[in-house]
C-alpha cells in the first residue's frame, strides 16, 4: 500500500463513511468546488454531489446549529471549520445546545465538528489556535485530536458512527508532513483510546497532536545522549480521556511530564496533573510537571512564535531535571 | 455585476488637488502591493500575502470621505484604505516581514495593526463580521460624549452571512450610531461566489431590513465612491444615523497569494482587468474630463516608486522579533508570569537551534 499524508487520511475517511452511510453529509465553507482551504474534501463534491458535500455561508453558528437540527433527524453531519480558530464563533451553539441535546431534551446530536489545529506554521493569533481546553469543560461533548495517519483516519470513523458529538482537532502542521502507510481499508480505531507511541521505563511523557513528534524526537535524543528510556504516550482522545493507560504507565516509570501545544494556564496538562495525584500519588518519584505554550496570544513573527511554543530542547531539559530529581 | 445598476452619488466636491491624491493613494496601494508580491517570492513575507488588486478605488474613495479624528476599521483588502488614513508603507513592509519594530512588534500578520491615538484606524481581528460591533461600540462613543466624529466599517460580502454582522449593524441602527458600513461585493468569499452567501440579489437591501438607508455603488468608480460616502458621513455626522453602502467589485486575485483562483474563469478575470480596472478609468477621466497631463501622473507614479523604494530598504534593515519580547503586553499591568521552568536560561537554545529553514506559511 502506498504511503499518503495524515490529510489524504482526513479525505479517505470521509469518502469512505460517506459511500458506508448514505446520512453522512459535509457542510463548511468553500469545501465543494474549492475542496476546502485545505483540501481536505478535495473531489468528494465530484464524488457526492452538492446535497452531500454542502457549501455554505460564512456562518459557523448557523452550521453547526442547522448540523444539530439533521442529526436529530437521522443525519450525519461533519462540520469542517476552515481553522479550527472559528470554532469560537460556534460555541455558544457547541456548548450549550449541542452538548446538553441528549440529557436534557434525550435528542440524538451525533455531529463530527472538525478543522485545521495549531501552530508552528506563522499563521499568527487567528490560524494557529489549540482551543481543545475550552471544550474540556463542557459534558457531553467528545474531544479527538490525532496525529498519526492511521489515527487521523480511524478516529475520523469511529467519530462518524459515535452516538454523540465529537469535536475532531487536526494539526495542520502535521497535514502534509506525516506520511504512513494505512493498515487496512476500514480500520476504526475507537474513541477514548490512548495509544504508547514508545516504550520505555524512566519516565513518561502524556501528550498529544503535534507535541507527540516532538516528545518522539526528545526521547531518541534522550535515549542516545544520556541512556534515558522515556516512554512517549499519545492520548489521542481529549474527553473522554484513557486514565487507564495514563495511570499505567505512571506506575510503570514513576515519573510523569505534561506536554502541550496549548496555552498552560488552564491547559489540559493540569486536569491530568490532578488525576495522577488523586490515583498516583504514592507511585511517584518526582512531581509532576508541565511543558506547555507561555500565557499569551500566538504571535506570528517566528522568534516570537519559536519561544511561546514548546520545543524539542525544552522537553529534552524537563525530562532530565524529572529524571536527575 | 453591471454598472447600471448603481446609485451614482452626489456631485463630488473634490478640488484638483483632492482628485490626484485619490489618484496617488491608489497608485501606491497597488505598488505596495506589487513589491510585497516580490517579497513574498523571495521568502521575506512570512506569512500570507493578500491583494487588493483590482479594489483600490473602493479603499480609497471610501477612506478620502473621512477626516483624520473619524474612525476606520479596515478589512484585509483595505491597505488602500489604511493608508489614506495614514498608515505608511514601511508599517505595512515591516509587517509583512515580521520585523522587531513592526507596528505590532511581531504579534500579528499583514494590516492587521491599528492606531487609535492618532490616525484612527483599528486593528481587526480575522474572525469576520466582528468589527461591526465594534466599531458600533466605538460610534455611539461619539455620540454619547457629542463628537462631530464618525465611524467606517468594512466588510465583504462573505462576513455579511455572519452573526457579528447582523448584531452589530442592527445595534449601531437602534442606536443611531454614526456609522458607515462599506460591504465591498468582490464576487468571491474566498470561492464562494456571492449567489452562495446571500439569497438577496443586492446586499444594499439589507439596509431596509435594519431601517437604515441601503445604497449600491460602483465600487470601481473612485469618484463615485467618494461621493456615496461623503453623503453617508454628511449623514451619520448630522445624527441621522448609519448607512449601508454596497460597493460592488471584483478580487482580481485569490484568496490570498497561494489561491490560484482556480474556480474564476481566466476570461472574466481578464475581462475586468481590460475593462473595468480602477486606476485605468479613473486616468482616463483625469486625463480626459479633468484635463491632467499625463506627464503629471507619470511624476506621482515616479515619486511613489521612491517612496515604495525607500520603504522597503528601511523595513528590509529592521531587525528581527526578539523571542522573550513575546511574553509582553498581554495585560496593562504586567502579569507576574512564572518563566518556564524547563528553559532556565536557555531560551536562547530555543531561538538559535530549533528553527528550520522552512515551515511553510499557514495557507497549507
Amino acid at each position: 500500500m502506498a504511503e499518503v499524508t495524515l490529510l489524504e487520511a482526513i479525505r479517505e475517511a470521509l469518502a469512505e463513511e460517506m459511500e458506508r452511510d448514505p446520512a453522512v453529509v459535509l457542510l463548511g465553507e468553500d469545501i465543494g468546488r474549492y475542496g476546502g482551504a485545505f483540501k481536505a474534501t478535495d473531489g468528494l463534491l465530484d464524488r457526492f454531489g452538492p446535497a452531500r458535500v454542502i457549501d455554505t455561508p460564512i456562518s459557523e453558528a448557523g452550521i453547526v446549529g442547522a448540523a444539530a437540527g439533521m442529526a436529530h433527524y437521522g443525519m450525519r453531519p461533519v462540520v469542517e471549520m476552515q481553522f479550527i480558530d472559528f470554532i469560537s464563533c460556534a460555541y455558544d451553539m457547541l456548548t450549550n445546545y449541542v452538548a446538553t441535546a441528549r440529557y436534557r431534551a434525550f435528542l440524538p446530536c451525533p455531529i463530527v465538528v472538525r478543522g485545521p489545529s495549531g501552530g508552528y506554521v506563522r499563521g499568527g493569533p487567528f490560524h494557529s489556535q489549540n482551543p481543545e481546553a475550552a471544550f474540556l469543560h463542557t459534558p457531553g461533548l467528545k474531544i479527538a485530536y490525532p496525529c498519526t495517519v492511521a489515527d487521523a483516519k480511524g478516529m475520523l470513523k469511529a467519530a462518524i458512527r459515535d452516538e454523540d458529538p465529537v469535536l475532531f482537532f487536526e494539526h495542520k502542521y502535521l497535514y502534509r508532513r506525516i506520511k504512513a502507510e494505512l493498515p487496512g481499508p476500514d480500520e476504526v480505531v475507537p474513541l477514548g483510546r490512548a495509544r504508547v507511541a514508545r516504550e520505555g521505563t524512566d519516565l513518561t511523557i502524556v501528550t498529544y497532536a503535534a507535541t507527540v513528534w516532538k516528545a518522539l524526537e526528545a526521547a531518541e535524543e534522550l535515549a542516545a545522549s544520556d541512556g534515558l528510556s522515556v516512554e512517549v504516550l499519545d492520548l489521542r482522545s481529549l474527553l473522554p480521556l484513557d486514565d487507564e493507560a495514563i495511570m499505567a504507565s505512571v506506575r510503570k516509570t514513576n515519573r510523569v511530564l505534561l506536554v502541550h501545544e496549548d496555552t498552560v494556564t488552564g491547559g489540559i496538562a493540569g486536569e491530568l496533573t490532578a488525576r495522577i495525584n488523586e490515583r498516583c500519588f504514592e507511585w511517584l518519584d518526582a512531581p509532576v510537571r508541565r511543558v506547555a505554550a507561555h500565557d499569551v496570544p500566538l504571535p506570528y513573527a517566528p522568534p516570537l512564535e519559536d519561544f511561546v511554543l514548546p520545543q524539542t530542547s525544552d522537553i529534552v531539559r524537563a525530562c532530565r531535571w524529572l529524571a536527575a530529581y | 455585476m453591471a454598472d447600471t445598476d448603481t446609485t451614482p452619488g452626489a456631485p463630488s466636491a473634490l478640488t484638483a488637488e483632492d482628485r490626484l491624491a485619490l489618484y496617488r493613494w491608489m497608485r501606491l496601494t497597488r505598488t505596495l502591493e506589487e513589491r510585497l508580491v516580490a517579497l513574498y517570492r523571495q521568502t521575506k513575507v512570512v506569512g500570507g500575502l493578500f491583494r487588493s488588486l483590482g479594489q483600490e478605488g473602493c479603499a480609497v474613495g471610501s477612506a478620502y470621505a473621512l477626516q483624520r479624528t473619524d474612525a476606520m476599521s479596515p478589512l484585509i483588502r483595505n491597505l488602500g484604505s489604511m493608508l489614506v488614513k495614514g498608515a505608511t508603507p514601511l508599517e505595512v513592509l515591516r509587517q509583512y516581514m515580521a520585523k522587531g519594530d513592526s507596528p505590532t512588534r511581531g504579534r500579528e500578520l499583514n494590516i492587521h495593526f491599528g492606531d487609535v491615538q492618532d490616525r484612527h484606524f483599528v486593528g481587526q481581528i480575522s474572525h469576520l463580521g466582528d468589527m461591526v460591533p465594534v466599531m458600533a461600540g466605538i460610534t455611539l462613543t461619539f455620540r454619547l460624549r457629542g463628537e462631530a466624529r464618525v465611524g467606517l466599517v468594512y466588510v465583504g460580502d462573505g462576513a455579511t452571512s455572519t452573526g457579528a454582522f447582523h448584531e452589530g449593524v442592527n445595534f449601531a441602527a437602534v442606536q443611531r450610531c454614526p456609522l458607515v458600513v462599506v460591504v465591498e461585493n468582490n464576487g468571491y468569499a474566498y470561492s464562494t461566489p456571492t449567489a452562495q452567501q446571500c439569497a438577496a440579489e443586492r446586499l444594499a437591501d439589507k439596509g431596509a431590513g435594519y431601517g437604515i438607508p441601503g445604497v449600491r455603488v460602483d465600487g470601481n468608480d473612485v469618484l463615485a465612491m467618494h461621493a456615496v460616502t461623503a453623503e453617508a458621513v454628511a449623514r451619520a455626522r448630522a445624527g441621522g444615523g448609519p448607512t449601508l453602502i454596497e460597493a460592488m467589485t471584483f478580487r482580481r486575485k485569490g484568496h490570498a497569494e497561494h489561491d490560484n483562483q482556480s474556480y474564476v474563469t481566466a476570461e472574466e478575470i481578464a475581462h475586468w482587468a481590460e475593462t473595468n480596472d480602477p486606476i485605468d478609468r479613473y486616468v482616463a477621466r483625469l486625463t480626459g474630463e479633468f484635463g491632467v497631463a499625463a506627464a503629471d501622473l507619470e511624476a506621482i507614479d515616479a515619486a511613489v516608486a521612491v517612496e515604495v523604494d525607500e520603504a522597503t530598504d528601511l523595513a528590509e534593515a529592521s531587525p528581527p522579533c526578539d523571542g522573550p519580547d513575546a511574553l509582553v503586553g498581554v495585560y496593562a499591568e504586567p502579569a507576574r508570569m512564572p518563566g518556564l521552568w524547563y528553559r532556565g536560561d536557555a531560551s536562547r537554545a530555543v531561538t538559535e537551534h530549533e528553527r528550520p529553514a522552512s515551515w511553510g506559511t499557514h495557507d497549507g
